[in-house]
């Protein structure tokens, strides 16, 4: 028993399942699912098509946060994936013809993926903080995306296209397909490789990793790339969703969804080990929790109150002080922050 | 190094030399100032009719929220901490003061109420971050969300400020003649701001801590300087002036609006980075985050001259952050080699 408690998945999962109870028990048709010719229709089908733009964009981030980086640009890098492809299928004389979708994801994808490159090269070669590298393209990214539209926001009448988010395959919406083979192929790279393992090194100690002979450079350098080609992914799926680029709306705050999904899931800020289960529970917390705000007929405008409510929360109940607290420690007084500085200074460069 | 330079008939250049390697703090400051300068130049020489005065004195009245933003963010970002709560912090005072300037509570009760409420969503941050160890950006993060979420409880549509002594603040134009230079009532409250953030920073034991504790936390508390009170202090300063700038920016716009100030925080960062804050603490100045706020004004500005797409504005202050950024890391380089 206190094996399961102490497992690090447990407080997450155990999140997760106490919201799915209370909205069963609040509408018990939360976990109906109905069956229309041959797809399945329900809430929870809902969460979890919704949620794939994010689960996509919060693996990415979770991969970013290993390496004690953080990318804020995911939401402007969906902004400009999405503007780029729906702009080439508005462009081209067949926006049906699969050829024409297909080039336009490429290119909206390897568009981004180079922005990632961008974000990766500022963090590991300039070595410029990645809150502040990535801000730089979280400011001008949606800036670029509104040029490439003309301002706009550039709509198209499109089929295969708009079957990336709203169509089915085998009666489970294309979109889940589409972030469970991200998770499977990003958690077989970096589980089944020694991958995973030298990225956590690299988060705990960039420079003693260094030393150890980790190419700790391309390691935080790719996770960057990795972050900006899921970001991208997610603005295809977002753009396909509502058939649209815009360029103001699409992402916006997803970075801090994706953060919070990260946090929520058990991987720490400050980088090193990750769980990328973790982070899939977390996203799916986050969408049943948007899901139960708009349920309770909250406007979806005051449901940031609710989410900053989880955060504190979580951050309260991972805090060292409040733990002790928890435990009656005689010791609490002892300042936690204090040994965790010494860790820090240590890395820095001499 | 200075022995040398002593020695030799002090020249132009190593003077400069001297200078600036004494006052190294200094030069994304200067390097700021520059820009703006350049900007200006560029600017007139472009469209010759920019420095004006009309037009210098509306980059004050327009920017006079940002100004604000800026001073308080300096207190944070050089304690080594990041505030992304003010935008939305502006935003719920803005929206709980007009609300009840809707409801007859009297101006001089709603401004204090307001400047009460920001510090204390500052102090919220502050108590995260100090006590329970919370990472700056998750706390003020919370703090934004929960303060997006409490504007919209207090209405969803804009409520419009009918209060004369409200809109007198915006309203008023102090001139010497018509088309000549002038300075809001807000304008002059953020000029005060500025003063006394720069103030405490160089001349008290407050401020001097906050350099002190930028510089090396742990340092500093073995120095047995307050670190905690400290810290948190200047969050709460953060959230003071958040809640000054939802006064001013009330005024500005006649109005409150729950999605007001969407991105300011991103702004105020800039242009406090700009101005040449190092964001790893302990190093920056009040007058460059002013200097940052003028240089995103005109920026804006010269834009709307242009009759460009305002979507420019950020890929520009994007790009000049860049620049910022890389000219600290060198700086910072530099100085670690010696």
């Amino acid at each position: 028993m206190m094996n399961v408690l102490r497992h690090r998945l447990f407080w997450p999962i155990a999140a997760l399942l106490v919201l799915v109870i209370v909205n069963t028990v609040a509408r018990p048709s939360f976990i109906a699912v109905t069956v229309q010719g041959g797809q399945l229709y329900g809430p929870l089908i809902d969460i979890l098509r919704n949620s794939a733009p994010l689960m996509l964009v919060a693996l990415g981030m979770t991969i970013v946060i290993a390496t004690r980086g953080i990318d804020l640009s995911v939401g402007a890098i969906m902004a400009v994936s999405g503007a780029v492809a729906l702009t080439i299928i508005e462009g081209s004389p067949d926006p049906d013809g699969m050829g024409t979708v297909l080039i336009a994801i490429v290119t909206g994808v390897l568009v981004a993926f180079v922005l990632g490159l961008w974000n990766g090269f500022l963090v590991s070669v300039i070595g410029i903080q990645p809150i502040i590298a990535t801000l730089v393209l979280m400011l001008a990214g949606r800036g670029i995306a509104l040029l490439i539209t003309g301002g706009f926001i550039t709509t198209i009448n499109s089929d295969p296209y708009r079957f990336i988010a709203q169509g089915y395959v085998f009666g489970l919406p294309f979109a889940l397909y589409v972030s469970l083979a991200a998770v499977a192929i990003v958690a077989l790279i970096e589980r089944r490789t020694a991958l995973g393992m030298l990225t956590e090194a690299v988060g705990i100690n960039p420079e003693a990793s260094r030393l150890a002979g980790v190419r700790s450079r391309g390691i935080i350098w790719a996770a960057y790339a990795v972050s900006g080609l899921l970001a991208g992914l997610a603005g295809i799926l977002y753009s396909s969703n509502i058939m649209a680029a815009d360029a103001n709306a699409a992402g916006l705050y997803i970075e801090l969804d994706a953060i919070l999904a990260v946090v929520l899931g058990g991987t720490s800020l400050m980088g090193g080990k990750f769980s990328l289960a973790g982070t899939v529970v977390g996203v799916f917390t986050i969408q049943t929790l948007k899901s139960t705000i708009t349920f309770l007929g909250v406007p979806p405008a005051v449901s940031p109150l609710f989410l900053a409510i989880v955060v504190v929360i979580v951050v309260l109940v991972q805090s060292p002080r409040l733990r002790g607290w928890v435990a009656r420690s005689t010791r609490w007084r002892v300042r936690p922050a204090a040994s965790r500085d010494t860790e820090g200074s240590e890395v820095a460069p001499s | 190094m200075t022995d040398q330079s002593m020695l030799e008939r002090p020249t132009l250049g190593t003077a400069i030399q001297r200078f600036l390697s004494r006052r190294a703090s200094w030069v994304p400051f200067f390097a700021a100032l520059l820009i703006l300068v350049l900007m200006f130049a560029g600017a007139q020489a472009y469209f010759g009719n920019f420095l004006t005065p009309r037009v210098i004195s509306s980059l004050l009245l327009d920017n006079a929220y940002l100004l604000i933003l800026a001073v308080g963010m300096t207190f944070v970002i050089l304690t080594g901490g990041i505030d992304l709560s003010v935008g939305a912090v502006m935003a719920f005072t803005g929206m709980l003061g007009a609300s009840m300037l809707r409801d007859g509570v009297p101006a001089p009760v709603v401004v204090p109420v307001m400047l009460v409420l920001g510090a204390s969503m500052g102090l919220g941050v502050g108590v995260l971050v100090q006590y329970f160890d919370v990472q700056p950006f998750i706390a003020s993060l919370a703090a934004m969300f929960a303060a997006r979420g409490l504007a919209f409880m207090v209405s969803l549509a804009s409520i419009r400020v009918d209060d004369a002594g409200i809109l007198w603040l915006q309203s008023t134009r102090i001139q010497a003649a018509p088309g000549s230079w002038f300075i809001t009532p807000t304008g002059i409250i953020a000029i005060l701001v500025v003063v006394a953030g720069a103030l405490v920073l160089a001349y008290t034991r407050f401020g001097r801590t906050i350099y002190a504790i930028g510089g090396n936390e742990q340092s500093a508390r073995l120095m047995g300087l307050p670190v905690v009170r400290t810290k948190l202090l200047a969050y709460v300063v953060s959230g003071l002036c958040a809640g000054l700038a939802g006064v001013v920016f009330t005024a500005y716009t006649g109005a409150s609006y729950p999605l007001n100030g969407i991105g300011t925080e991103l702004d105020t960062i800039a242009a406090v980075v700009i101005g040449g804050t190092l964001l790893t603490g302990g190093s920056g100045f009040v007058l460059g985050s002013m200097i940052g706020v003028f240089v995103y004004g005109t920026i804006k500005t010269a834009i709307s001259f242009l009759g460009a797409e305002q979507s420019w504005t950020r890929i520009t202050i994007g790009g000049l952050l860049l620049l910022f950024v890389v000219v600290q890391r060198l700086i910072v380089a530099r100085s670690r080699r010696r």
